[in-house]
């Protein structure tokens, strides 16, 4: 899929870092609607848009995305089964 | 009170509105000469032999019309100004298309129905109150600036609704829901406000 | 858990020109700390009246380099950021950032190799801080560069790509310039493709750790190209740049 407007989860590694407190964008996750598993910087970001969404670099479907107001995070990540990140 | 750093001689792509025009821009905007193009997902790709329109939900019989069929809709030129939550504001857009009143005279509406759901090709949808998209305040478009609607800006077929930010103006659009509750559409449901009208800022829930 | 991010005011203390439309920029971090290459931070600029943009940069400099990032950054016409770092920061400015940060798309030797880099544009800048990360810590990985440019004024890091071909020290620096090439070019005239990706791979050896930056059609006809001809897609990591501005 060549969209050119795409660009890997990779690229908002901070935004995610701001939500988790750290950098997990090597963490693994699972896919809720294939069950592909990989890195949280594979997965395709769209960013230009009233929120950030994230999908599946295999099926596309939405694995995560979430909305900054002035305030809050918004977050859905009801498209990840599971995201494993490593201590220390 | 703490100081916030900026950036000296950073002022962004936005362009002054000029004082004849001002009146025209809603608060927290900026104006802007461009179409950005926003985005969820991938573009969704129709075929025209393919696309469908649909009213259903709670309406007497659902009303479907194909490309050909809808095109074949009374239609006009709208010329609207077009404002965008993440903040820019468009003057005097140009499109073609069809009222949504001439959409939903062709089905029989539920009296229980107050609002809709506007769902597109490619997942996403927005909610709207009936009394938002009646009485010539919304249409849906296929063309624009004289030219069929791209892709990227949402062709084959749009929903435009001019008076709220423009997330409410679904792109790919394939249908209207009329449903008796107001249901949080694909923004709706993750922060953003549930009407969003810019003239009193209602960006975000609580807003 | 590793420590939180947060932004901080960086002083630039440099800039210089790469190439016709790109520049590179010193960054001195009151609270830098090392970065793997690969790595970028997170830029963002603030008006007067609160409106911001934020970015993200490549980090080019290896992490030997303490105390300062070197971001190298192309000019995007009608771009945002990418203007202002060009036409407005001067030596002396500060700008807020936020790093370093990206824990995939890094490459160390610990990671071994061999170990294939391909670039388009500013995607050179990444690889190029693994480039000289490896070269610091006298490593021997061997290592192939494939750089896609437009036209040899806008090869990015120039001399120190073509001091790589002549070094001799395990790696081989390919370029390929797609729109226009100089009479005495001997490098590839041509987008990337199939064929000129195998032709690489066969100078470091079939399965490699692949890393490809740059626009994100290039990304993905070079990943599905590697994928082709055999490398594990678990062995290819990318990081498509986009549309940027």
């Amino acid at each position: 899929m060549d969209d050119p407007l795409m660009l890997d989860a990779n690229a908002v590694a901070g935004d995610l870092a701001e939500m988790f407190g750290f950098d997990v964008s090597g963490s693994v996750h699972r896919c809720t609607n294939c069950g592909n598993q990989g890195a949280v910087a594979t997965l395709l970001a769209y960013v230009h848009g009233p929120g950030t969404v994230l999908r599946c670099c295999i099926c596309h479907e939405i694995v995560m995305r979430w909305v900054r107001t002035p305030a809050r995070i918004y977050l859905d990540a009801r498209g990840a089964a599971y995201m494993e990140m490593g201590l220390s | 009170m703490t100081e916030r750093f900026t950036s000296r001689g950073f002022f962004g792509k936005r362009r002054d509105a000029g004082t004849d025009r001002a009146d025209r821009i809603p608060p927290g905007q900026y104006l802007t000469d461009g179409f950005p193009v926003l985005s969820a997902g991938p573009t969704p790709q129709i075929p025209l032999e393919t696309w469908e329109f649909t009213i259903d939900g709670l309406v007497a019989e659902p009303m479907r019309w194909s490309w050909e069929q809808f095109q074949s809709l009374p239609s006009r030129d709208w010329t609207v100004d077009i404002s965008c939550v993440t903040k820019w504001t468009k003057l005097d857009t140009r499109w073609h298309g069809v009222s949504v009143d001439d959409l939903l005279a062709a089905v029989e509406i539920d009296p229980r129905a107050g609002f809709l759901t506007a769902q597109s090709y490619g997942g996403y949808t927005t909610n709207l109150p009936l009394t938002d998209v009646v009485n010539n305040q919304a249409f849906v478009a296929w063309q624009y600036d004289g030219a069929p609607l791209e892709p990227p800006h949402g062709g084959p077929a749009r929903l435009v609704v001019p008076h709220l930010y423009f997330w409410k103006s679904a792109k790919w659009v394939r249908g209207l829901r009329l449903m008796e509750k107001d249901q949080p559409g694909f923004w709706e449901s993750l922060g953003y406000h549930i009407r969003g009208d810019p003239w009193r800022e209602e960006r975000y829930s609580g807003d | 858990m590793p420590e939180p991010l947060a932004w901080q005011i960086a002083t630039v203390t440099g800039v210089r020109p790469e190439s016709a439309e790109v520049k590179s920029f010193t960054l001195a971090l009151p609270a830098w700390r090392p970065h793997r290459a690969g790595q970028h931070y997170d830029v963002r600029l603030t008006a007067e009246d609160g409106y911001q943009a934020q970015r993200s940069y490549s980090i080019g400099s290896p992490p030997s380099q303490t105390g300062e990032v070197e971001v190298t950054i192309e000019r995007i016409p009608d771009g945002e950021v990418s203007p202002y770092f060009h036409d407005v920061l001067r030596v002396g400015d500060q700008v807020e950032v936020r790093g370093p940060i990206g824990g995939y798309f890094v490459w160390e030797p610990a990671l071994g190799g061999p170990l294939l880099l391909v670039a388009g544009g500013s995607g050179v800048v990444p690889l190029m801080a693994m480039l000289r990360e490896r070269s610091a810590a006298g490593d021997d990985t061997p290592t192939a560069l494939l750089y896609s440019s437009r036209t040899l004024d806008d090869v990015i890091y120039r001399e120190e790509i073509d001091a790589l071909a002549v070094a001799k020290d395990g790696v081989g620096a390919f370029q390929t310039l797609t729109r226009s090439q100089p009479p005495d070019w001997t490098g590839y005239a041509r987008r990337i493709d199939r064929e000129m990706l195998s032709e690489v791979l066969a100078s470091i050896g079939p399965q490699p750790l692949a890393y490809i930056c740059g626009p994100t059609l290039l990304v993905e006809a070079a990943a599905n190209g590697l994928v082709e001809l055999g490398v594990p897609p678990a062995r290819v990591r990318t990081e498509r740049f986009g549309p940027t501005t």
